[in-house]
């Protein structure tokens, strides 16, 4: 039994919809980043699943070239998370507006 | 010998940039002799050059050293070049000689001030721009000095600076002389689009191929700029002001040499001038017209410094009518005479107004005749030889223009013999005032200053060059009497403007008759003076207010130019500039600052409003996707 392409789609659209939606209403820092994982797996869903469909291995290609990107972008933002956690415990992301124009 | 001529304009030049640098350290009075001793060793050169160009036969009496190009664009090249010929031998002679007389006047004269070491700078410098002007080889090097004696002017006239009108009086010399020197830039830029040269020598070989009418613009652009320098009508008023700076600039820059410098460049134009007779006449006019207005205006001032220079002012008008009638031998023979006596008579002024404490009315001398013998006799001289009373100077000199101007029409002639009445009459009513009559500065003077005053000649460093040149003013006239082996200035200036000028052919008798009219002239003015104001202070009649106020054209300029323009600028400063330029670029700085100002609050600094936006963004690409794919 095959599962169809839609249903690779449709989960990802939802994941990615979970993401977004955690990423503005949730406050706390470490959940918003998990949030931002999980929009960018989805979207590494949708290549893979492109990819099979399509028969070209491009996709899959890029889905390398995201997980490395999102590598990267962990090591930063949890850096930058743990500096944060460092000065003020418990802090929500909407106490750090220190950019206010 | 000629070899040596760089050295003229090299010695006062070296004098200047070491008192610009050391000035203060020499300080009083090692500064001033300094500047003295320079332009003393400017004029046993130029009496050296002098010399070594006589001993050339007359036909190769021109010589023209080069010192190295000065630029060059496309067509146009300049050297810097001096020019030896007799007319700028004569004019450089009488320059550094006058100039270091009065250099070592001025030592006396400025002893008391503070700035004393200043002085001698702008001196010296004032002296290399004037040898650059009168020995430079072409139009332009001669526009350069042009410049440098009128920067120097400007200094000198504001020297006293913290004097509110002294520092108007130079910017309205400075403005009137700026008037003129566009005539001379135009001129210039004529000269070479018709000829492609600015080199004298050059320019006056090329005169055959210009039209008429170009000869005639180009003369009488020249004669703007010789107006404004030497204050003609119309640009005249500024001399009357410029006598706000210290006596002794007054008698070398605003009555010696400086405003000659326009008599000058017309008799160096003399080739130009002949080929343009409407322009001579043009000069003829205005110089016959000059010299009558400032003649008159000067009959009702009292201040001292003002008759000299309405004085000077007519005297000039008195050369230009020389230059126009095509007497150009004339017109340096009268500048040069009147360059000794009207030193004399500054000096001799600057002499009484040391003597009574800085006074200057002559309302308020009185008397110092015997109490100033030297100056008063050396005034007297002055005052004789400016009236054309022989056998003193002016009456060869003024016979002489008075002669030619009758050559070229009666008329003239006429005008200026009613001049040189009022000359000897004017002169006559400063001397009488100032030196005879009633003693009147004991009790006249305003700040009751005037009792404790002890008037007394200077020293000797004053008085040796009140001498000196009044000897110069008694016996000059013998450079150019009208007899043939003796005229000397005449035969010696005939390599340069003898072939333009013009031929008298009076018989002796006329010549006797213009001789005796002449001295009649100068003995009527002499005897009218005498006459009215021996004892006599006041003659309201003579003095009338219109003449007082010269003919109110002060007061017209004021109306109808300065007033008008500075209304002109008040409007254009409040509208145009602060309403107009600046509002708009204020307003458009406003602009940019208001929309900064509304801008910034979309950066809040919340992280959720930033993911707002990138959604918002994603959303709109995927509405504009999805469109796309069902449209």
């Amino acid at each position: 039994m095959t599962v169809s392409a839609a249903w690779y789609l449709t989960l990802a659209a939802a994941m990615f919809s979970i993401g977004a939606i955690g990423l503005l209403v949730r406050r706390n820092v470490l959940v918003m980043f998990m949030c931002v994982e999980l929009m960018l797996n989805a979207a590494n869903l949708t290549f893979v699943t492109f990819a099979r469909e399509l028969n070209d291995v491009g996709g899959q290609a890029v889905v390398f070239f995201v997980l490395v990107v999102a590598a990267a972008e962990v090591v930063v933002g949890l850096g930058i998370i743990v500096a944060i956690y460092r000065r003020r415990l418990g802090a929500t992301a909407d106490d750090i507006h220190v950019l206010k124009g | 010998m000629l070899g040596a001529v760089f050295l003229i304009p090299l010695f006062p030049f070296v004098g200047f940039l070491v008192l610009a640098a050391l000035g203060r350290k020499l300080g009083n009075p090692r500064a001033g002799w300094l500047a003295t001793a320079m332009v003393l060793a400017s004029f046993v050169t130029t009496v050296i050059v002098f010399t070594g160009l006589f001993e050339r036969s007359p036909a190769s009496r021109s010589y023209t050293q080069t010192w190295y190009s000065w630029f060059t664009v496309d067509r146009l090249h300049v050297t810097a070049s001096l020019l030896v010929d007799p007319l700028s031998m004569t004019m450089a002679l009488f320059v550094t000689g006058v100039s270091t007389l009065i250099h070592l006047y001025s030592i006396g004269y400025m002893s008391h001030d503070e700035q004393f070491p200043k002085f001698f700078v702008y001196l010296n410098l004032f002296v290399v721009s004037m040898l650059i002007l009168v020995l430079g080889g072409n139009f332009l090097l001669t526009f350069l000095g042009w410049e440098g004696v009128g920067v120097c002017s400007y200094f000198l006239i504001s020297f006293w600076f913290d004097r509110p009108s002294a520092a108007s009086a130079g910017k309205k010399a400075m403005i009137f002389n700026r008037i003129g020197d566009a005539g001379f830039l135009l001129a210039m830029f004529l000269i070479f689009e018709r000829t492609g040269s600015l080199q004298y020598t050059t320019v006056f070989s090329r005169l055959g191929h210009v039209g008429t009418p170009s000869l005639t613009a180009i003369a009488l652009l020249l004669f703007l700029g010789a107006a404004g320098k030497s204050a003609q009508l119309p640009l005249y008023p500024w001399l009357a002001d410029a006598m706000e700076g210290p006596t002794p600039v007054s008698a070398l820059i605003h009555a010696a040499t400086m405003v000659t410098a326009g008599v000058y460049l017309m008799c160096r134009v003399a080739p130009i001038l002949h080929l343009a007779p409407d322009a001579a006449h043009v000069v003829a006019i205005v110089g016959v017209a000059t010299a009558f207005l400032g003649a008159t205006i000067a009959c009702a001032q009292n201040d001292i410094k003002k008759i000299l220079a309405y004085s000077t002012i007519s005297q000039l008008g008195y050369m230009f009518l020389a230059v126009g009638v095509g007497a150009y031998v004339a017109a340096i023979f009268l500048m040069l005479t009147h360059a000794f006596y009207k030193a004399l008579l500054f000096l001799g002024a600057g002499s009484v107004i040391h003597a009574m404490g800085d006074e200057q009315d002559t309302k308020r001398f009185g008397a110092l005749a015997r109490l100033m013998p030297i100056t008063s006799i050396t005034f007297l001289i002055a005052w004789l030889s400016i009236g054309g009373v022989p056998p003193f100077s002016g009456f060869w000199s003024k016979g002489d223009v008075l002669e030619n101007a009758y050559a070229m029409s009666p008329l003239l002639y006429v005008v200026g013999a009613l001049t040189a009445v009022l000359t000897a009459y004017y002169l006559g009513r400063c001397y009488l005032l100032t030196f005879r009559g009633k003693q009147r500065w004991a009790e006249a003077r305003r700040d009751g200053k005037g009792a404790g005053l002890h008037p007394h000649d200077p020293s000797w460093l004053m008085t040796l060059p009140l001498v000196v040149l009044a000897a110069a003013s008694t016996v000059a006239g013998i450079i150019n009497l009208p007899i043939h082996p003796f005229d000397l200035l005449q035969r010696w200036l005939d390599p340069v403007v003898g072939a333009q000028l013009r031929q008298l052919h009076f018989s002796v008798g006329t010549e006797w008759v213009f001789a005796i009219g002449d001295a009649v002239l100068a003995a009527l003015g002499v005897s009218i003076a005498i006459g009215l104001w021996r004892r006599v202070a006041e003659h309201p009649a003579l003095e009338p207010v219109f003449l007082r106020r010269a003919w109110y054209i002060d007061w017209a300029y004021d109306s109808f130019v300065a007033r008008g323009s500075t209304e002109v600028a008040q409007v254009t400063f409040d509208d145009v500039e602060t309403k107009g330029i600046d509002g708009a670029v204020n307003g458009f700085g406003g602009l940019v600052a208001a929309a900064g100002r509304r801008l910034r609050t979309v950066q809040t600094g919340y992280v959720r409003n930033y993911a707002l936006g990138l959604m918002g963004g994603l959303v709109l690409i995927l509405a504009y996707v999805v469109v796309r794919a069902f449209a």
